[in-house]
């Protein structure tokens, strides 16, 4: 099994800390909010991890970036993951799906046999959600998208999608890519022995070249799209606090103040 | 490249007619259309679905292309993909609109992929930058902290749109248009998937995105009594109950009723948030709401910085005499 993991800024840091750059369209990293694997990229090791333990098999994660920290990148393998594949240059900055997508697939077609592909059903970062897909249809496999349960039984897969208002029961054969959605469960916790075993573990490091991308297709320059701007929206609200001496004046004077301003309709 | 031209909306039908999203993405992309001086054109692909191409001209079409086939009954990726690439690779639109949604968010990246073309999901604004023709796609990123805007730099330019963001024009069964049938010719050895089963996800009560009040509860609400009483006041305010991830998580509330980026986007006319703290990723799904009102115990909390109104304190303190309040309004 192979899973695709991304480091991103904390999605949780708080939405003050957050400030762009606007000459180089980029986030600029708050202080005290060190980055982190994409949530939903967790949610895909831990389906890989279920798989594992009631089949065996081995799981290597493969992560692409630049930057990228050794304590981050490495969550996975504590959480027991096999092996680390890094995709690491600054070649690989400013990409979009398109590229991403390109460079994860060569990158699996030199890691050779697998049975599954795991990717999160987005990266919370740019939340575009189209990496996984853009994958499975390089490497001509199967595609499923926005899994809550994986299972195998007899060589084939068995998902349980999440969708607006139902879940929808797919099943494919093997090797397949699948998508995982946060409704799979909370991922595993880091075990003492797994960050110790981690700690040691040492990556596996491709450079572009490595993995026979050529150079007009890798991160900026293999782009399909290009961001004209990105900008933080200008927050016209303001707040009007209702005050009172006692909670219950506050909720009284909340519904008073909901009254005059019209905007119960009864 | 001179050869790509119109704008195209990928249809959708639901009980019995064309599906809001599909009317909405037709009334905007008739906007993008007109400021090309080109078609608009609707792909309704599925079976028996040609009853529809009528009501997609009233709503303004000027082309309907409509693929049949028992094979395409329900959506699936290794059916679906083939059959749209054919008929893009056909008709050659310069633009292809998607709703974000099931399908949408499903079809869109894997067909951008086998056309080899850029792709921009969950948009919230479309324009045609006047001198270049190309068209300028806004969608949130970072959680909604920060909108990017962005160019496809190949054609078709595709883009799937959030829901509620473009409003249909007025059905006029007077419009004319023209319907087009195509045949697909599938390879079944290629459909790799097969679908076992769909279960419906039962969510009580009134459907949250059609919901004009919604009353949502965060980790806060601390379990099932405390929802109970949230129900109170969406009851008397004819409301739906709406939650972030962790009630949902934690199976206080079904997980339909999530709002936020992965969950539920809602537009009501008002949107109470109690004990919500504010996170980015749950303000994608109500930033649309045009009243927001906060109750939360953290004067610093960023509900805040979007709410028109707010009270602090302890929600389980505060409640009481609101809901006393609002009944006595009621009553009068």
């Amino acid at each position: 099994m192979i899973v695709c993991c991304k480091q991103i800024p904390d999605p949780e840091a708080p939405p003050v800390s957050f400030k762009i750059d606007p000459s180089s369209h980029k986030v600029i990293p708050p202080q005290g909010f060190p980055p982190v694997v994409s949530p939903f990229d967790l949610n895909a090791v831990e389906a890989a991890l279920r798989i594992k333990d009631a089949l065996g098999g081995k799981i290597t994660v493969l992560s692409l970036g630049n930057n990228l920290l050794s304590d981050v990148v490495k969550k996975p393998l504590s959480m027991g993951a096999d092996e680390l594949v890094l995709l690491e240059d600054e070649a690989f900055e400013g990409g979009d799906s398109w590229s991403t997508a390109g460079a994860l697939a060569m990158a699996v077609k030199k890691i050779g046999a697998y049975d599954i592909i795991f990717c999160g059903r987005q990266a919370a970062d740019w939340d575009s959600g189209q990496v996984g897909s853009g994958i499975a249809e390089i490497l001509e496999i199967p595609s499923i998208t926005l899994a809550k349960d994986v299972e195998i039984v007899d060589g084939t897969v068995r998902v349980v999608r999440v969708l607006d208002d139902w879940y929808e029961i797919v099943e494919t054969t093997l090797p397949a890519l699948i998508t995982v959605s946060n409704e799979l469960g909370e991922p595993r916790y880091q075990t003492i022995s797994g960050i110790k075993t981690a700690t040691k573990k040492q990556p596996v490091r491709w450079k572009p070249v490595d993995i026979g991308l050529e150079p007009g297709k890798i991160g900026a320059s293999g782009r399909c799209t290009r961001v004209l701007k990105l900008f933080q929206p200008a927050r016209e609200t303001t707040c009007e606090i209702v005050s009172g001496d006692s909670p219950d004046e506050v909720g009284a004077n909340l519904a008073t103040k909901l009254k005059e301003a019209k905007v119960f309709k009864f | 490249m001179d050869n790509y031209k119109g704008v195209m909306v990928f249809g959708e039908t639901t009980d019995g007619k064309l599906s809001s999203i599909t009317t909405d993405l037709l009334g905007g992309g008739r906007r993008l259309a007109d400021q090309l001086q080109e078609e608009l054109s609707c792909l309704l692909c599925g079976h028996k679905v040609g009853d529809f191409a009528r009501e997609a001209i009233a709503y303004g079409a000027n082309t309907v292309y409509v693929v049949e086939d028992a094979q395409l009954k329900d959506y699936q990726t290794d059916t679906y993909t083939p059959a749209v690439a054919g008929i893009l690779k056909k008709i050659l639109p310069r633009i292809v609109l998607f709703g974000q949604n099931d399908i949408g968010r499903d079809l869109a990246p894997r067909l951008a992929f086998r056309l080899q073309t850029g792709l921009s999901t969950d948009c919230i604004d479309l324009r045609i930058d006047p001198e270049s023709k190309l068209l300028q796609q806004t969608r949130p990123v970072y959680g909604g902290n920060a909108l990017a805007t962005v160019v496809c730099q190949t054609l078709p330019q595709m883009a799937t749109v959030r829901r509620k963001t473009m409003s249909s024009l007025v059905r006029d069964d007077a419009r004319k248009g023209s319907i087009i049938t195509f045949t697909v010719t599938f390879n079944f050895s290629a459909v790799r998937t097969k679908i076992v089963n769909r279960i419906k996800q039962e969510t009580p009560g009134i459907n949250l995105e059609d919901a004009h009040v919604i009353v949502s509860g965060g980790r806060g609400i601390g379990g099932l009594d405390g929802f109970k009483r949230l129900e109170e006041i969406a009851k008397l305010l004819r409301g739906a109950i709406g939650a972030t991830r962790p009630p949902c998580e934690n199976g206080w509330v079904p997980a339909t009723v999530q709002i936020g980026l992965t969950g539920k986007v809602v537009t009501p006319e008002l949107y109470i948030a109690i004990a919500i703290s504010g996170a980015s990723q749950h303000l994608a799904g109500c930033f649309g709401a045009k009243t927001i009102v906060a109750i939360n115990r953290d004067p610093e909390a960023n509900i805040f910085n979007v709410a028109h109104f707010g009270a602090v304190g302890d929600w389980k303190q505060i409640l009481p005499s609101f809901i006393e309040k609002v009944k006595e309004f009621r009553a009068k």
